[in-house]
């Protein structure tokens, strides 16, 4: 019997999973699968990305005036953006995620972001999170709203978070599963059946958060490990089978190179995995930033070819996928006095899938003269972020209105927020 | 076993003033703990990261006063870290100055080992850079927290350090967090607030980390290459996270005022020719000559512009600000006491930080004391971040760790590696932040090792499971679990003690 038959066994015989015998029976037996189909990732960048630096209007000359060092060159220079629509143009660190803009799958909404005027990292953060700006002390997260108010599939991993802690933007009623990136931290004790039995008669039963944890992260823990053992096995990718092999011996910062072959595996082999999210760090670039190379470009140039990786390893489910980066807000449009940019406003935010039509930068875009920046330095957020996110949920995910407003509540959606900028 | 707390260095005079209060008050219904022994049990929990062997036994012997006395005086206990007399922990309480310019050395040359292709010279190289670094500092918190008996100490060190956070993977940073949270933090862990303020606001440790050092008036003799003008970050966090809060009542004026007042502070750097001036004895210096000189109005106040005495102005006025007092109470009650503090306590501990200047002992001194403290409604309430659970696990097995690098990369894949919390605002210490499935399931594989005796890599006798019971104060402290170990595999008892819902929480 090999590890994988075992776990199967012992999904079906151990007390522990009498809750959740197969996720993928229940998938399979349940009348509306059909929902379960549409995918969304959302993915969020902490720190305030420079989005003027990620999708940078170089027609506007307040652009070159306003970033003298920081200004990535127009496109056609050395180390240019990458021209879009004849006005923006994209880091070109980015250049991973530019067959998608030719196959229109690629948007942009510029100028968007929450309507609360927080320069707080964490309180903006949470904004973005809860999905209720300006709200404290709120302690759900709007994906994990979302879930409660999509079909149940009742599978451990409907949602899922890439991380080994659980973000607010999850946390909830729902149960959501967190995954490790790294191999060796998926690894249990609760692997080993006797320690299993022994732990279960000890948390089973119990009605606390602890109990409801334990339970979850059982059902989660064998879910898990059978998608990501089975994506390795079956697909047979080498350079997939490479970088998790290195990943076993490798410490940290390789950690996320492969996020986007780990988040592909997932979708591919569980299809009870629905909504997933990630999170990455590093944006706050107050100092040394640089233009086309530097640092925001060792940033991006990671993410935008995990994000490729990630697309090219759906394959066909990409059909079925919606994917949304965003970041909690932008940066300072004129550069500071240290080759970097100061806590900002409005910013850009990216959609990868078939929902709105790509190949174009959408918002209501007004220039960066003094007059049309907020508090004359900053975007404005003349988008709000759950205009498009409503969108999204809406086309997407057949979500009603009614759920609409449980997942953002006290909020009118703008019901098509895609003005062409 | 005797407990560590034994060591006490000198006799504590009595402080006949201080009671330890379960009085309910008039106000708000409250039920105290009524059984002594979950008393001592609370007591330790939450002053200590955990009772160690003997501990328990110590505090019935000598009484819970005469305990938080001596906790609220540390230096009546031997530290278990002598940096003076060490060579792993030299650097600890190491020159900054020095210390950068041996990174730099070191970045040079690994960057030219690796150029030459002499990759396992470069590895060794790392390894023992490393050693006398990050890992010393790391082990020597780890020493602290499980062996100290300056319990209390170490407790705060680590509320104070997560509230003035300093990363240590941003460059320069990596051979400073050490020295930081020895000469910066842990000298006035229970010392004044204000203190703190200072001490952080001048250790090149945090003027590098939130960007200080280049923070640079616009158009002064000074101001050229990279630092031609404000840079806001630390001003804003100096305010949203270390003093008034978030919702203290400063605009974006203000922040733009006070990284106006805070220009010129910063390292040897950027300027290291001009030999400036050392203002501090941890290394930060004064460069005037990119120091704004206009008058600057902060917060209501206007500060005349002078050169340096501006940045004391300022702390004053933030430290002496209403919104500070009520944020440091806040945070204190919700460490203390409960992710969503009573407001009564916090109250009282607002006017405490008010009427001693922000005493940090005498707001200690209160909150022990007051019936929200021993409210039974808040025992064993509290969800350990990892560092605790880890801690605590130790402590209570009566263990010590062999290789500390373990303990460290285990705390990495929990999510809260030792001075490794990238943002300023530290690690959070409330259970939404921690309690996910996941991380639960982390929890219980290490309980397994430790209890198990298979503890990265090493072997060892596994610890009886009724020491580690007796340890922790008996069955009163595994109510539901100790019941159900009858019929459990022997081998396993310990790992299920330590596994536990209730070892969870404190």
């Amino acid at each position: 019997m090999n590890r994988r038959q075992f776990l199967m066994m012992m999904a079906a015989t151990s007390s522990a999973s009498l809750l959740l015998p197969s996720p993928r029976v229940w998938a399979a037996s349940n009348s509306s699968e059909a929902a379960h189909t549409q995918k969304l990732l959302v993915v969020l960048l902490r720190g305030g990305v420079d989005g003027l630096n990620v999708v940078a209007p170089y027609g506007d000359n307040d652009y070159y005036a306003l970033r003298p060092t920081i200004a990535v060159p127009r496109p056609g220079s050395e180390k240019g953006l990458l021209d879009l629509d004849g006005h923006f143009g994209l880091h070109p660190a980015m250049s991973p995620l530019m067959p998608f803009w030719h196959n229109k799958t690629l948007a942009f909404v510029h100028s968007a972001g929450s309507p609360d005027p927080s320069r707080s990292h964490f309180d903006a953060q949470d904004y973005m999170e809860t999905g209720m700006p300006g709200a404290h002390n709120i302690s759900t997260g709007w994906l994990n709203r979302l879930l409660t108010q999509l079909p149940s599939n009742h599978s451990p991993v409907q949602g899922v978070g890439l991380g080994v802690l659980m973000p607010r933007i999850l946390s909830g009623a729902a149960s959501v599963a967190t995954v490790a990136p790294q191999t060796k931290l998926r690894k249990n004790a609760i692997d080993n059946p006797a320690i299993l039995a022994a732990f279960n008669k000890i948390y089973n039963g119990r009605r606390d958060v602890l109990g409801k944890a334990y339970s979850e992260g059982v059902a989660a823990h064998k879910e898990v490990d059978i998608a990501l053992q089975q994506g390795l096995q079956d697909e047979g990718d080498p350079m997939m089978k490479e970088q998790m092999v290195a990943n076993r011996n490798a410490p940290s910062a390789a950690e996320f190179s492969n996020f986007g072959q780990q988040i592909a595996a997932l979708f591919n082999n569980d299809p009870t995995v629905q909504v997933a999210f990630v999170d990455f760090g590093g944006w706050d670039t107050h100092i040394n930033q640089g233009a086309g190379s530097g640092q925001l470009a060792q940033h991006l140039e990671p993410l935008a070819r995990g994000l490729n990786d990630l697309v090219r390893g759906l394959g066909r489910l990409y059909e079925n996928m919606q994917i949304v980066v965003m970041s909690e807000f932008g940066r300072t449009a004129k550069e500071n006095g240290n080759g970097g940019t100061d806590h900002g406003h409005g910013n850009v935010m990216w959609l990868l899938g078939k929902n709105v039509e790509g190949g174009k930068v959408y918002g209501r875009w007004a220039g960066l003269s003094p007059a049309a920046l907020h508090e004359g330095r900053d975007l404005p957020t003349s988008t709000d972020f759950r205009s498009v996110l409503a969108a999204l949920l809406t086309d997407h995910l057949s979500l009603s209105s009614r759920s609409l407003s449980i997942v953002f509540p006290q909020f009118q959606p703008v019901p098509r927020p895609f003005v062409q900028a | 076993m005797r407990s560590r707390f034994h060591s006490v260095l000198t006799v504590l005079p009595v402080v006949a003033s201080f009671i330890v209060s379960c009085a309910p008050s008039m106000a708000v219904e409250q039920t105290p703990i009524d059984n002594q022994d979950e008393r001592i049990i609370h007591l330790l929990n939450r002053i200590s990261f955990g009772p160690s062997p003997g501990d328990i036994r110590y505090v019935q012997k000598v009484g819970m006063q005469k305990f938080i006395d001596e906790q609220l005086n540390p230096q009546l206990y031997r530290d278990p870290i002598d940096s003076s007399n060490s060579n792993e922990f030299a650097n600890l309480n190491g020159d900054s100055i020095t210390l950068m310019h041996q990174f730099r050395e070191f970045s040079k040359e690994i960057k030219q080992l690796k150029n030459e292709h002499r990759d396992q010279e470069a590895r060794e190289e790392s390894i023992a850079y490393f050693a006398r670094t990050t890992d010393a500092y790391r082990k020597a918190r780890l020493i602290r927290a499980i062996n100290s008996p300056r319990q209390l100490e170490e407790v705060m060190t680590e509320f104070w350090y997560n509230h003035f956070n300093v990363f240590s993977n941003k460059v320069l940073d990596l051979p400073l967090v050490g020295p930081y949270e020895e000469q910066a933090i842990r000298p006035f862990a229970l010392g004044k607030f204000k203190q703190l303020v200072q001490a952080t606001c001048h250790h090149p440790a945090m003027l590098f980390y939130l960007d200080n050092w280049q923070n640079t008036a616009e158009g002064t003799p000074g101001a050229g290459g990279k630092n031609k003008g404000l840079n806001e970050n630390y001003a804003r966090e100096l305010m949203e996270l270390h003093t008034l809060g978030v919702d203290g009542g400063y605009k974006q004026e203000d922040v733009i005022q006070l990284a106006k007042i805070l220009t010129g502070l910063g390292l040897t750097e950027p300027r290291p020719k001009l030999q400036l001036q050392i203002i501090d004895r941890y290394g930060a210096t004064f460069d005037i000559a990119r120091h704004d000189m206009s008058d600057k109005r902060f917060l209501g106040h206007v500060i005349k512009g002078s050169g340096e005495d501006e940045i004391e102005q300022a702390i004053d006025i933030l430290c002496k600000h209403p919104a500070t007092a009520r944020h440091i109470s806040y945070q204190l009650a919700q460490y203390f006491v409960a992710d969503k503090p009573p407001a009564q306590l916090v109250a009282r501990l607002t006017a405490v930080f008010t009427g001693t200047g922000g005493d940090i002992k005498e707001m200690m001194r209160t909150l022990l004391g007051s019936p929200e403290f021993w409210d039974a409604q808040y025992d064993q309430n509290k969800f350990k971040t990892p560092f605790r659970y880890v801690v605590s696990c130790y402590r209570v097995s009566g263990l010590e760790p062999q290789n500390y690098g373990f303990v460290s990369q285990t705390l990495k894949g929990q999510g809260q590696m030792i001075y490794g919390c990238l943002t300023p605002d530290g690690y959070k210490t409330i259970e939404s932040a921690w309690l996910s499935p996941d991380a639960l399931l982390r929890r219980i594989a290490f309980a397994t090792q430790v209890g198990t005796g298979h503890l990265g890599g090493q072997q060892y006798d596994p610890p009886d499971y009724k020491s580690i019971l007796a340890t922790a104060g008996g069955v009163v402290a595994f109510r539901e679990t100790a019941p159900k170990l009858a019929g459990e595999p022997e081998g396993l008892k310990s790992a299920l003690l330590l596994g536990s819902p209730e070892f969870m929480r404190y």
